[in-house]
């Protein structure tokens, strides 16, 4: 078996020995170095912008403004065709909307005279009353933030609503009447950035057949070859995307950011011209993940039974509406039914705001969600006196169970609804309480002196692809020494997709690792493939391998067969070899029959398949933590982090361990440390890494990563997601532990050590509405 | 006047000796440029650009034996120096110790990182030969990975530790 295993990344040599994988490591020669003028208001628009003293430097080869491109109203979002965000957007625009927005750009010999040519451009700016807030921005009488004609696809402009949306099953007001205990709170949710250790950056060029090339560290070539080519107005066959190794994208990638503009400078200078975010810009002018203010209305029977959940989001997408509406629907769709609830209400607002944008972000709207859902069902368990594992075992969704919500909400059109055919949650969470001795340290008083402990947990889950949208295809063509190149369009942006995709491959056809030879994500010679995102490349790129695979065998053992006189039926493969179920048993090598099929045979081993899903099997995760609080700064450390998740089978155990782990670290850092700060003006104060504050090795707590494998029907070899779903635990986790530590609620994030302490000491407010108890 | 310009930066050019990964090399550059960058122009692309101000590690080389920030350090500085990149870490087709662990252990994700913390912990390894779990992390603290939560890497490197080794 090779599915199953801990191999070691296909990808991997090359990247210990620093060989040049990644975007920006290739010298072409005459490259310029493109930058782009970043706006200084938050709202305002260009009344005069001259360029000519930085066209005259010498040195410069192309300055940019509105003026010289064509105007396509377009979304930045790296979605399917058609794109659910708003084609709120343009290359360039006589307007800005955030502090970062495109003012112009230039490409210049060296990156020194393209900073000078940038503050050479003379822009006379009538400055409009900027909106930061997201109350203040639905306001009556708010500045209107996109009041262009031509923009499409926004729900309200006048009240700078992008986006709406209102999903009901049964009815919650006539449910709230029979509940015994019905508890609602606000929650407030923080702009965490991806912070990627590669920034974003992008190196166009025209080739010698006159298109244009972009190599781009991108989650989505296809996406993005076909919005620049709509962008540039050019055919899609005259844009080739390459996406080499990526490094990390976490969703800020599945965005259409750099390549539009460089192939921009490029076609203007007929240069190669490379554009690379500063660690600066990438903090604001890249994007990040939507802040919300979430309502959570929850009523229960006197038995723990739900009877009704709303949630009520106000959320803002910054100035432009890119994932605006499908990551604040995914914050109800994804979030709501893990629960058996008959009664479910889900209304968002999704707002502009002169802020940074807000895009995809691994977890998709659902850590948000999580946090106050489960900080709620944490408070109820309180209330009902019972122990929080056992009110969410009570109501959490099993298998056979159908999510009705995910029906009604797909992303930006209806949805399909989710059968659940795998469910390993109940295990989940019994293998994680052990992790983390839950029954006993729950029994444990906080402690006596300043600093106390507590534990705390969260359920969540997510989705592995997006039903009915998601699609694939792999080609495999076989060698005459027995091996495969398998070309798959699915984006390895550093989670392992390669190595998974070839594991399932080299597991199909009955032949060792060393016998896939892999290329992914290049528009030209790989076959189509929506992309890294919504956790889908495991199950749906390797759906479409293993299809592949087998279509590719059915031949390799046609062949085979002739040169073992055996009927098909009577064959057995493994090893590199085909064999006879004879006994003894005859077999051919791989590489005979390769020989045979193309110096014999005159043929091409050679096949391919495209694959969906019209369902998307939830992984489900559990998560616990134990913290420390020291009530006298606020300073919250967590001491161990336990998730215990169900990702269907791991295809690689050791890489699925990994994506936990990097998903709980930045789920920890969403909680306690992480959050992109703007001043009055919209302008950015912490756009660094020493005052932002991710986490590093030594601020990482112990950390317990359990495997909870399920065999999901639907998946290549049992197989769901893993990458996102563990992102959306730790915060509710620690913040019930802090609860627990404290007796103090947080709802807001991120949870700092002086929100703590503000929480600390405010004055203790009656919890919750107890009716009749 | 394009002429001037390049005439001016030329003569403050100077040119330096130095060994990168074992080899002598002749470097003409200027005063200002950073280690970094003429590192990357070298074709040294194994040396990371994160974020120019310290904070990342991505760019971690060793001058001497010690684990430096190149986007700190002047390539002037540099002169008469030993640079190891991560490029000179493998002898041939024959990967170092940590490179191997840290395959073995699953502690590479994107790679990005990845050059600048095996040479910290080579860097660390070869001062102390048996650092204790919190040692290695608190040397790694100079290595931001967005992929891995550390904890196959810190793994991979304790393997190594001798204590990891008995």
């Amino acid at each position: 078996m090779i599915v199953g295993q801990n191999v070691r990344k296909v990808d991997g040599v090359k990247l210990v020995t620093g060989r040049p994988a990644f975007t920006d490591d290739i010298q072409m020669s005459g490259m310029l170095i493109g930058k782009i003028l970043p706006s200084p208001h938050a709202h305002a628009r260009i009344r005069r912008i001259d360029t000519s003293k930085a066209k005259a430097l010498a040195g410069v080869h192309a300055v940019l403004t509105y003026q010289d491109v064509p105007r396509v109203p377009h979304t930045t979002a790296g979605q399917a065709w058609p794109e659910p965000s708003p084609y709120d957007t343009y290359l360039l625009d006589s307007k800005v909307r955030f502090v970062g927005d495109r003012v112009a750009a230039v490409a210049a010999e060296t990156r020194a005279i393209a900073e000078k040519a940038l503050a050479l451009i003379e822009v006379e700016y009538e400055v409009l009353p900027a909106v930061l807030g997201i109350e203040e921005a639905m306001a009556p009488g708010a500045p209107v933030i996109h009041d262009e004609p031509d923009s499409t696809k926004i729900y309200d402009r006048s009240r700078n609503i992008a986006g709406y949306i209102l999903r009901e099953i049964g009815s919650v007001e006539a449910a709230f009447r029979e509940c015994d205990l019905i508890v609602e709170r606000e929650f407030r949710t923080g702009r965490q950035q991806h912070c990627p250790l590669e920034t974003h950056v992008t190196i166009a060029w025209v080739d010698p057949d006159g298109r244009l090339t972009i190599r781009s560290s991108t989650q989505v070539p296809f996406h993005a070859r076909r919005q620049v080519a709509m962008i540039l107005q050019m055919p899609v066959s005259q844009v080739h995307v390459i996406k080499p190794r990526i490094g990390g994208g976490f969703g800020g990638k599945q965005e259409m950011l750099l390549e539009d503009i460089c192939g921009a400078l490029a076609l203007a200078s007929r240069r190669p011209v490379k554009i690379e975010f500063s660690r600066e810009e990438e903090f604001y002018m890249a994007r990040s993940r939507h802040p919300q203010i979430l309502r959570m209305k929850m009523g229960v029977k006197r038995d723990g039974t739900f009877l009704a959940s709303q949630m009520t989001v106000a959320a803002t997408t910054g100035a432009y509406g890119s994932h605006s509406t499908t990551v604040q629907g995914n914050t109800g769709s994804k979030v709501l039914p893990l629960y058996r609830v008959p009664n479910m209400r889900f209304e968002c607002h999704v707002v502009y705001t002169n802020a940074p944008v807000a895009g995809a972000f691994r977890g998709y709207g659902c850590p948000q969600g999580f946090f106050a859902q489960e900080t709620v069902v944490d408070e109820i368990a309180e209330r009902l006196g019972m122990d929080p594992l056992a009110l969410r075992r009570k109501n959490m969704i099993g298998l056979g169970d159908v999510d009705r919500l995910s029906a009604q909400l797909g992303e930006g059109r209806e949805g399909l609804p989710r059968v659940m055919r795998s469910c390993g949650l109940p295990e989940c969470l019994d293998r994680g309480a052990a992790a983390i001795e839950w029954e006993r340290k729950r029994a444990t008083p906080p402690g006596k002196g300043p600093v106390k402990r507590g534990v705390g947990m969260s359920c969540s889950m997510q989705g592995s692809g997006i039903a009915g949208v998601d699609w694939a295809t792999a080609l495999l063509r076989m060698n005459e020494d027995g091996s495969f190149f398998l070309h798959v369009g699915a984006s390895d942006v550093g989670a392992g997709a390669d190595t998974v995709l070839s594991q399932i491959a080299a597991e199909t056809l009955g032949v060792s690792l060393d016998k896939i030879v892999i290329t992914s994500g290049d528009t030209d010679t790989t076959p189509f493939d929506v992309g890294a995102y919504a956790s889908s490349t495991t199950i749906i790129s390797g759906g479409a391998v293993k299809k592949a695979a087998e279509k590719v065998r059915v031949k390799v053992l046609e062949v085979a067969a002739g040169l073992l006189a055996t009927p098909v039926e009577r064959l057995g493969w493994g090893d590199n070899r085909v064999y006879t179920l004879d006994d003894p048993p005859k077999s051919v090598s791989m590489t005979e029959i390769a020989l045979q099929a193309m110096y014999k045979d005159k043929m091409q081993i050679m096949d391919g398949a495209s694959h969906f899903n019209t369902d998307s099997p939830p992984p489900f995760c559990a998560t616990f933590a134990e913290v420390e609080v020291d009530t006298e700064t606020g300073k919250v450390r967590v001491l161990h982090l336990a998730t215990a998740v169900d990702p269907g089978t791991a295809i690689n155990p050791m890489q699925a361990e990994g994506q936990v782990e990097g998903a709980v670290a930045q789920g920890m850092g969403y909680a306690l440390t992480e959050e992109l700060l703007l001043d009055d003006a919209g302008r950015p104060l912490n756009a660094n890494f020493l005052d932002y504050k991710i986490f590093s090795a030594m601020d990482m707590p112990k950390l317990t990563t359990i495997l909870v494998e399920t065999e999901e029907p639907l998946g290549p070899y049992g197989a769901k997601s893993i990458s996102e779903v563990p992102i959306n635990g730790p915060a509710p986790a620690i913040a019930n532990a802090i609860y627990h530590a404290t007796g103090v609620r947080m709802r807001k994030l991120p949870m700092r050590p002086e929100d703590v302490l503000r929480e600390l000491r405010a004055v203790r407010v009656p919890e919750g509405e107890l009716v009749g108890v | 006047m394009r002429q001037m310009h390049s005439k001016a930066m030329h003569s403050r050019m100077m040119q330096i000796r130095l060994t990168v990964n074992g080899q002598d090399v002749g470097w003409t550059i200027a005063p200002g440029d950073l280690l970094l960058d003429i590192l990357r122009r070298e074709g040294y692309f194994g040396v990371k650009r994160g974020c120019e101000k310290g904070e990342c590690g991505a760019c971690t080389v060793l001058i001497n034996g010690k684990a430096v920030n190149s986007c700190l350090m002047f390539a002037a500085h540099a002169e008469g120096c030993d640079v190891l990149t991560i490029e000179g870490l493998a002898e041939g087709d024959r990967l170092h110790p940590l490179q191997e662990a840290f395959l073995d252990h699953g502690a590479v994700q994107c790679g990005f990182c990845t050059g600048g913390m095996i040479l910290n912990a080579k860097a660390l390894l070869d001062r102390n030969p048996d650092p204790t779990e919190e040692e290695v992390r608190a040397v790694m603290a100079g290595n931001y990975c967005r992929c891995t939560g550390y904890e196959k890497p810190v793994e991979a490197v304790m393997a190594l530790s001798r204590g990891g080794r008995e």
